[in-house]
């Protein structure tokens, strides 16, 4: 009897165990399932948007990269991308060139001059302006924002400075510019908390040593945080570059959509087209027994090798500035 | 004693607080304008019908968002029922497996896809599901032929997209959260003689879980203002939900194609219908960050 019940309790025990590692092993094998689907969609994304542009990369090889005219009549095709990869790249420089200088007094003002009650507002506030959607800062530009722009700033530009090649054009509030600027308001919260971050990673002892010396506030922020985070506020640059090269809504409805040889982007004042723009507007009308969608999503291809880019690089140096704050990333 | 030249430092220390002050106002300017206008032009659209009932003729005034309501809250629903799971299976699999080769590559993956363009994750979800592609292929006697896609627009392509764009956010921040659970509460949970997998499970996971549902909120106030991905994918409609294989309306598509209407009363709808995109959005953001205030700046500072 004794030796029945001590039978049973070790069956029971080990299957216990049995059922423990396994139950450990497929949760494991679970989780780790699931955790790779990230890798699965990157490498479905590759495969989808090469095999995609295929036929207009078969048909038109390298000049689809530099090409300018865009005609998807059918027997009359012409798909040249260069005017919609400036278009993104010089609205990205704008909102680049004003985004950051803005973002960055904003982060040393949290991190370093605040007093410690309005810290917590002010932050709340910039990160607010996170959670607008796209299409709104859209409509906004589209109906507001479009005539601050063409009464504040591209009249006075364009009267006295008319003359100089990329000032030329009707100051029309529909152009690159203000698609550039309407970037540069997109991306502050996205540079701002993370140049935030970076500077409060900085060591106490950089400010401490500073302020021994003498030096002002300022001179602080400086020699002490500015100087040591430079590599961390870079890559917070680089990826507001990536948010600003992949938007599409906004810049869709301020751009004023010009195609072909008109959207190169050679004066700030002229209406443009960025990829992700293109691609927004004539998705939809595109004829699907034609090459158009391969196109389109050729110029997806272009964009997916931006991101990459910039992210990957972006990454790189935002990790390696927050590794040395210990415990948040491993 | 002060060096010589203090004065002048003291005047440029104060000129650059005075510039990062300007710094903050530059960016709260268009946040309060974006806020007051869509209000001040909204409210006056909003009325039972516009609220409930679906478009009207185009050039006549009349009708409502009530099908991109509805739209959209279906697209919030199914792609959270998606990305949500996935999402947290991911982040229990990075925090507790993930401390190897795989672990790293993969959480350094999730950051790429977390900044990636949402309308390239349109162009995904537009070739595999709503585009139709014959796949055939032949191994010597056998010849296997079948085709892909759904051949029309729909609303599960666009909740698959946006479940694609939440993804990243959920993982992270379940990952994030549970790393800040003590080791102290694992420790009691195997002095219990739990198993470690059910103790990452019914332990770790539920005192994680204020991180967790924080994150999933976010990322559903991020999706639900997404546009670029469902002009692939759902494309819009002048309907009601018809079913998963078709078409449907969501308020950012609306709100865009209102926009690009000539007539006063499609911008009057369009700022109406922004109205109610952005109460639900920001009562989502607001509601989140007063209840943890202070709490999980981690989780929030990135999304």
């Amino acid at each position: 009897m004794v030796l029945k019940e001590q039978q049973r309790k070790e069956e029971e025990s080990f299957r216990e165990r049995l059922l423990g590692f396994f139950g450990h092993s497929i949760f494991q094998f679970i989780s780790t399932f699931f955790g790779s689907v990230v890798a699965v969609v990157l490498a479905l994304m590759a495969i989808v948007l090469v095999s995609g542009s295929f036929p207009v990369l078969q048909r038109f090889g390298l000049s689809f990269f530099t090409g300018v005219n865009w005609n998807p009549v059918i027997g009359k095709e012409a798909f040249g991308a260069l005017p919609y990869i400036l278009g993104t790249l010089v609205t990205s420089a704008i909102a680049i060139a004003i985004g950051v200088p803005i973002s960055l007094g904003i982060a040393i003002f949290l991190a370093e001059m605040s007093p410690w009650k309005i810290r917590g507002p002010i932050s709340q506030l910039i990160e607010l302006l996170a959670a607008v959607p796209s299409v709104i800062y859209g409509l906004w530009g589209l109906f507001v924002f479009r005539f601050w722009i063409r009464d504040w700033i591209e009249t006075p530009l364009s009267t006295y400075f008319g003359s100089i090649p990329i000032l030329k054009g009707t100051p029309f509030g529909l152009d690159v510019l203000t698609a550039g600027l309407i970037l540069a308001i997109m991306i502050i919260p996205t540079v701002s908390s993370i140049s935030r971050e970076v500077m409060m990673a900085v060591p106490a002892s950089q400010r401490e040593a500073a302020y021994s010396l003498g030096a002002t506030r300022w001179e602080t922020v400086r020699i002490g945080v500015l100087n040591y985070s430079r590599s961390g506020i870079f890559g917070a640059a680089i990826l507001g570059l990536g948010r600003a090269v992949g938007e599409t809504m906004a810049v869709t409805m301020v751009i004023g959509n010009a195609i072909g040889p008109a959207a190169l982007p050679t004066s700030l004042l002229k209406a443009g087209q960025t990829l992700s723009s293109l691609i927004a507007n004539e998705f939809n009308e595109a004829d699907p027994t034609s090459l158009h969608p391969a196109a389109l999503i050729g110029l997806g291809l272009i964009l997916f090798m931006f991101a990459l880019l910039i992210n990957v690089f972006a990454q790189l140096l935002v990790w390696k500035v927050l590794k040395v704050k210990g415990g948040s990333v491993e | 004693m002060m060096p010589p030249s203090s004065k002048a430092r003291r005047y440029k220390d104060r000129i650059a607080f005075g510039l990062c002050v300007v710094c903050i106002a530059i960016a709260v300017v268009p946040l309060v304008s974006i806020l007051v206008e869509v209000v001040a032009n909204g409210a006056p659209a909003l009325s039972t019908e516009f609220l409930t009932s679906p478009p009207g003729v185009i050039g006549e005034a009349g009708g409502g968002v009530g099908n991109a309501i509805q739209g959209t809250l279906i697209l919030m629903g199914l792609s959270s029922a998606i990305g949500v799971p996935v999402g947290v299976l991911a982040g229990i699999y990075l925090a507790e497996f993930g401390n190897n080769k795989l672990g790293h590559s993969l959480r350094f993956l999730n950051d790429v896809l977390a900044e990636f363009p949402s309308i390239v994750v349109g162009i995904l979800a537009y070739s595999i599901i709503v585009a139709t592609t014959n796949i055939g292929f032949s191994i010597g006697p056998l010849s296997i032929r079948f085709t892909t896609g759904l051949g029309s627009f729909s609303t599960i392509a666009g909740a698959i997209a946006l479940s694609i764009i939440m993804l990243p956010v959920v993982t992270r921040t379940t990952e994030e959260s549970i790393k800040l659970v003590p080791a102290t509460i694992r420790d009691a949970a195997a002095a219990l003689g739990i198993r470690k997998w059910r103790a990452t499970v019914s332990v770790v996971l539920s005192t994680a879980r204020g991180g967790v549902v924080t994150g999933v909120l976010l990322a559903v106030a991020r999706i639900t203002g997404e546009t670029a991905p469902l002009i692939l994918t759902v494309l819009g409609s002048n309907l009601f939900f018809t079913g998963l294989t078709h078409p449907v309306d969501a308020l950012p598509l609306r709100i865009w194609r209102l926009a690009l209407l000539p007539y006063d009363y499609a911008r009057e709808q369009g700022w109406g219908a922004a109205l109610v995109l952005i109460i639900i959005v920001l009562t989502l953001n607001v509601t989140v960050r007063l209840v943890t205030r202070g709490r999980y700046s981690m989780v929030r500072s990135r999304i």
